[in-house]
């Protein structure tokens, strides 16, 4: 089971998990999207990811998540480098859909400071008030 | 005395439309629209104060006056022998073709196959077409057919732009490329900042190519010459440059294909694959990609997938490429193609196989090379060793009386320029025709003929040696009998509007009238060369100029140009005549194209197109541009402003009440209105864009004006302007008249000719020209009231849908007096969320009911727009409401647990006749249900030939060709 308190999350419905840092390593994350976007994007066909190595800056269109009927875009929640791309989501881009906060990750970063990201019951109350809106 | 024409083509009579207005409390069809449409924007009276002349549109005739009118038409055009060549070529059309496909309302009455359960048919004759593209270029995707030849080298050169790492901005040229396309290549690139170097890449060494993003090469050359391209392909590539190739797939049935050669990207025509030169179009365009360029192509692509019991199926793959969903990050602008045309092409190929094909192909490269070898003993120099079917002559100073010899003897050259002819052999050329052209250039052979060596015409190095339509497909149909029936399976796969109302929002499925579509295939019409001299065509240039100043008189502009050959092309044309229009007063700094966010996508791709930055405007509740964000953005942008497009009425389906302020906004800030034509239908009659505030539109005729959809093409997209934008409209160096009728209305009456002087958007000059007759003949025969009656009927149907329809679905948006246009909203996403059932649930069940869904999640995600249009009578209207009444009804048993939301009529819809009829029954209702839901089914039903086909599939296994024979028999 995902421990919803130990994610972060952004506006743009991207999850954040800090991994543990290696001695003397910058500190780096995982990100992802939440089941809420995979779910409004439907089933995910295709996934475009920046390579290793790759600066990305905060806020920043860094990648894109197709389905069948809409794009996606993935923002860069952090300015940092990418460490690594999920070659397995590349190959079955169903993993966004059926499994968004484990196998369906999506990028690795190395970052220097983290910005402000949203709690999960923060972010909880945004999809309560993006619901509400519709 | 005959029935008049309207009373055939409006599907509603006296007495339905009575009972339709008692059901929405009006009296009239003129007071409904009246109602409806704000009286800020009604039409000023013709003939009368407002517009200070008679009407240019005369009463209208009969049917059979029309037939003799376009017969008198046709009898002004002169069908001369074409040797011209330049990518147009006479073709025979197999009769079987010509009778069971182009003349066939099944085929050609069909819309795009957005959903694929009941379009399998024209699905796999598209395949079949991707496939001969693929094979016969050896690439691996070909999408489902382009514009035309000059169109599917511009996108070549956007595709190698995206694609290429290199950072440069120069597109390199072939000196050898088809004129067309040099100067349509020339309006395109600069509106997008690309620089076009041009380059004789025969003689140009490899070392000495620029630096640039991509290299476009004619293979064979415009002047016949067969160059192998490998040298030039290799230094692109090495330079980080793609390899852009038109091909003639003629020619490779016999040459290496491109693919083989290193070519990125194929494109070209299929015209000379039994289409008719129709005087421009329409025909089939084509381009094919490498493996990993598949998401850069632009345009449709079919591709393979399964459905929901695992049987092999059809779809539209990649959708998330196109333009209606990534709008201004869309790899293209183009939506339509040619789909009919493309069918045609594949069709050929598939009756005459690959061995045919290359007989064909053998017969033509053979008398080109007897021709050479007879004007060379007779003296002549033709200058290029290596020709597929197209000679070069070096004829210093007689190229012009040498074409005239000919043009006397009903042959028609090219003279490239004084010195200068070439002459192109096609399937059509007799020994007779080589001899009686010899004769005009006084080549025969007198007294003692001097024997000459019959030289080879192909170079080795490029002879063919891959294998090419192995599939059973090409294999199989040869006996007329047997591609009689499978044409006929495959039309009976599919719902066109021969089989019942297709009440597609915003794509206006009306009637097609037979007497429209009968002098298509004229040879006076089709047989014709779009660059034949103007003394042959005085038909055709009568008939255009006519419909010119009709359109232009309904939309209350000042001239038309009929050459963009789809919606997409019209959008571009009007905004490049914008960027015109600024630049040629010194304002290049206007790139700003504002646009609501409820427009269609289309918009947004062809603003990037037309060089302009795309600001996106809101809209508010009720769907109408939100007239204060308008300002803040107007404000926020005064010296850059470009232009506004919006759709009239708006995509929602409503007339805005605001739209001449918004106009006046943006004309006070120095902008251009550009008004989408695609809803014209709500209009015509009552409003003209032109008055009420346009600048500029595109129409599309295969919407108002009769021109079927071909199954996703052919279209046609004519630009209509006010005087000031006029100059700036599309023209075309090889067009018959430059001058243009100027209508004028009000002030600008009766005013001359105009000379449209913009970059040309088509291939030919003026576009598709072939099928102009049947919007000629729609306006010929509806006459000026009749088209207004129309506007009536469609708006009555419309608002009786949306009244009869409101107590089960919310209609989601209304204008003034609580009426909708010509079409309306169904909200399906309050039924999702009380029952689970969505909207594809609804539109697959359509389906089992015999109906094609209305448009789905367009423009507003989770509902159905539903837009009758004004040729379908009460019954048929009513048995389509009836069936949203009863789906309803379905859903609400969902919801009240009478059936589990897994495992209901809705969701496994649509039902196959195996799904009934084979294995066993054990869903929680019963067969009847499932297949009859209503009586009259039984006697009258339209059987899907696949279940929901599964579209994620399709697109994570991206299979674009023929599928084994045996991929068939899993499942």
């Amino acid at each position: 089971m995902t421990d919803f308190d130990q994610l972060h999350f952004t506006a743009e419905h991207e999850w954040v998990r800090l991994e543990p840092a290696a001695d003397g390593a910058a500190p780096s994350a995982t990100i992802g999207i939440t089941a809420y976007a995979a779910d409004k994007l439907g089933d995910v066909v295709y996934v475009d990811l920046p390579d290793e190595g790759v600066e990305i800056a905060d806020g920043s269109v860094v990648g894109e998540i197709e389905s069948t009927k809409s794009v996606g875009e993935l923002f860069a929640p952090v300015n940092g480098t990418i460490l690594a791309k999920n070659s397995a989501v590349e190959d079955s881009p169903e993993l966004v859909n059926s499994d968004p906060y484990g196998e369906g990750w999506l990028i690795r970063v190395a970052f220097t400071e983290l910005p402000d990201l949203l709690s999960y019951p923060e972010y909880q109350a945004l999809l309560s008030d993006e619901e509400a809106s519709h | 005395m005959a029935v008049p024409f309207v009373d055939r083509h409006i599907g509603t009579d006296a007495a339905a439309q009575a009972v339709m207005l008692q059901t929405l409390g009006y009296d009239s069809v003129n007071a409904l629209v009246e109602a409806a449409v704000p009286e800020s924007i009604h039409a000023a009276e013709i003939g009368a104060d407002g517009v200070g002349r008679a009407s240019v549109i005369p009463a209208p005739a009969t049917e059979r006056e029309v037939s003799a009118e376009l017969r008198a038409l046709a009898s002004q055009n002169s069908v001369k022998r074409s040797m011209i060549g330049l990518g147009y070529y006479d073709t025979i059309t197999p009769a079987v073709i010509k009778r069971n496909v182009f003349e066939n309302p099944s085929w050609y009455t069909a819309y795009t196959p957005y959903q694929p359960e009941i379009s399998q048919g024209r699905l796999e004759a598209l395949i079949n077409f991707q496939t001969m593209v693929a094979e016969l270029t050896g690439l691996t995707t070909s999408n489902a057919s382009m514009l035309d030849e000059s169109t599917a080298v511009a996108e070549g050169m956007l595709l190698a732009r995206r694609a290429s790492k290199q950072a440069s901005h120069t597109f390199v040229v072939d000196a050898d490329a088809l004129p067309q396309t040099k100067a349509l290549l020339a309006s395109r690139a600069e509106a997008v900042g690309i620089d076009l170097v041009e380059l004789d890449l025969a003689s140009t060494a490899p070392d000495d190519l620029p630096e640039s993003f991509g290299v476009f090469i004619q293979y064979p050359g415009a002047s016949g010459r067969i160059v192998d391209p490998r040298p030039v392909i290799e230094k692109a590539h090495a330079g980080g440059a793609l390899a852009v190739v038109a091909a003639d797939l003629l020619a490779l049935t016999l040459l290496e294909s491109p693919g083989s050669l290193g070519a990125d990207v194929a494109v070209g025509t299929t015209q000379r694959f039994g289409v008719p030169m129709g005087f421009g179009g329409p025909h089939a365009g084509y381009m094919a990609v490498r493996k990993g360029l598949e998401r850069q192509l632009p345009g449709r692509l079919v591709g393979v997938s399964v459905d929901a019991v695992g049987n092999r199926a059809y779809r539209l793959s990649l959708q998330a490429r196109e333009q209606h969903i990534r709008r201004e990050k869309a790899t293209s602008n183009i939506c339509t193609a040619q789909v009919l045309l493309a069918i045609m092409a594949g069709m050929y190929a598939v009756y005459h196989g690959p061995d045919g094909l290359k007989a064909i192909a053998t017969e033509v490269n053979e008398r080109a090379r007897d021709l050479a070898t007879t004007l060379r003993a007779g003296g002549f120099e033709v200058v290029h060793e290596h020709f597929f079917d197209t000679l070069t002559l070096a004829v210093p100073g007689r190229a012009h009386a040498l074409a005239d010899s000919a043009y006397a003897r009903g042959y028609l050259l090219n003279v490239v320029d004084d010195d200068t002819l070439t002459v192109s052999v096609d399937e059509t050329t007799t020994p007779a025709d080589l001899l009686a052209v010899t004769d005009a250039l006084d080549a025969l052979p007198r007294g003692s003929a001097t024997y000459t060596e019959v030289l080879p015409s192909l170079p080795a190095a490029l002879i063919r040696s891959t294998d090419y339509l192995t599939h059973p497909v090409f294999n199989t149909h040869r006996s007329e009998t047997s591609m009689m029936r499978y044409l006929k399976r495959l039309a009976d796969y599919d719902y066109a509007l021969d089989r019942g109302m297709i009440p597609l929002g915003s794509c206006t499925m009306k009637l097609n009238a037979a007497t429209e579509m009968e002098a298509v295939s004229w040879p006076e019409f089709a047989g014709l060369h779009p660059f034949a001299p103007r003394d042959d065509v005085t038909g055709y240039l009568s008939l255009i100029d006519q419909l010119e100043t009709w359109l232009a008189e309904v939309t209350g502009y000042d001239s038309v140009s009929l050459q963009p050959n789809a919606g997409s092309q019209g959008e571009l044309a009007g905004l490049l005549a914008i960027r015109g229009y600024h630049r040629s007063r010194g304002d290049e700094a206007r790139t700003i194209c504002l646009i609501p966010s409820s427009a269609h996508g289309t918009n947004a791709a062809s603003a990037v197109l037309a060089g302009m930055k795309v600001v996106v405007v809101a809209c508010d509740e009720l769907g109408n541009v939100d007239v204060d964000d308008l300002r803040a953005k107007i404000d926020g942008h005064a010296d850059t402003l470009a232009a506004l497009m919006i759709t009239y009425p708006s995509t929602h389906g409503v007339y805005e009440h605001d739209v001449v302020d918004i106009c006046r906004l943006v004309h006070e800030a120095g902008g251009q209105v550009y008004v989408d034509g695609a809803n014209l239908n709500a209009v015509l009659g009552f409003a003209r864009f032109g008055e009420f505030g346009g600048d500029v539109s595109h129409l599309n005729l295969h919407k108002t004006f009769c021109i079927p959809h071909g199954g996703g093409g052919p279209g046609v997209g004519p630009v209509a302007a006010r005087a000031h934008l006029a100059p700036f409209l599309p023209g075309h160096a090889f067009a018959q008249k430059q001058e243009h009728p100027l209508v004028g209305v009000g002030a600008s009456a009766g005013a001359g000719t105009v000379v449209h002087a913009g970059g040309a958007v088509s291939g030919a000059p003026y576009g598709s020209s072939s099928i102009l007759p049947i919007s000629w003949a729609y306006v010929r025969m509806m006459g000026s009231e009749g088209l207004k009656q129309a506007t009536g009927a469609a708006v009555l149907a419309a608002n009786y849908v949306a009244v009869r329809l409101r107590d089960h679905y919310p209609v989601l948006y209304a204008g003034d007096n609580g009426l909708v246009a010509h079409e309306c909203i169904l909200d399906l996403r309050p039924l999702k969320d009380a029952t689970g059932v969505t909207v594809d649930d609804v539109a697959k069940r359509l389906v089992d009911y015999g109906f094609h869904s209305p448009t789905m999640s367009f423009p507003v995600a989770g509902t159905l727009m539903v837009e009758p249009t004004e040729s379908e009578d009460l019954a048929e209207i009513d048995r389509f409401i009836d069936a949203m009444i009863a789906i309803k009804a379905e859903a609400d048993a969902v919801q009240a647990g009478e059936w589990p939301a897994g495992d209901n009529p809705l969701v496994n819809a649509p039902h196959t006749a195996q799904s009934i009829a084979v294995g066993s029954w054990e869903h929680p209702y019963d067969r009847e249900r499932a297949v009859y839901p209503v009586q009259s089914l039984i006697s009258h039903k339209y059987w899907p030939p696949v279940r929901r086909i599964d579209q994620a599939y399709g697109d994570r296994n991206l299979f674009c060709a023929c599928p084994p024979p045996e991929a068939f028999e899993e499942g």
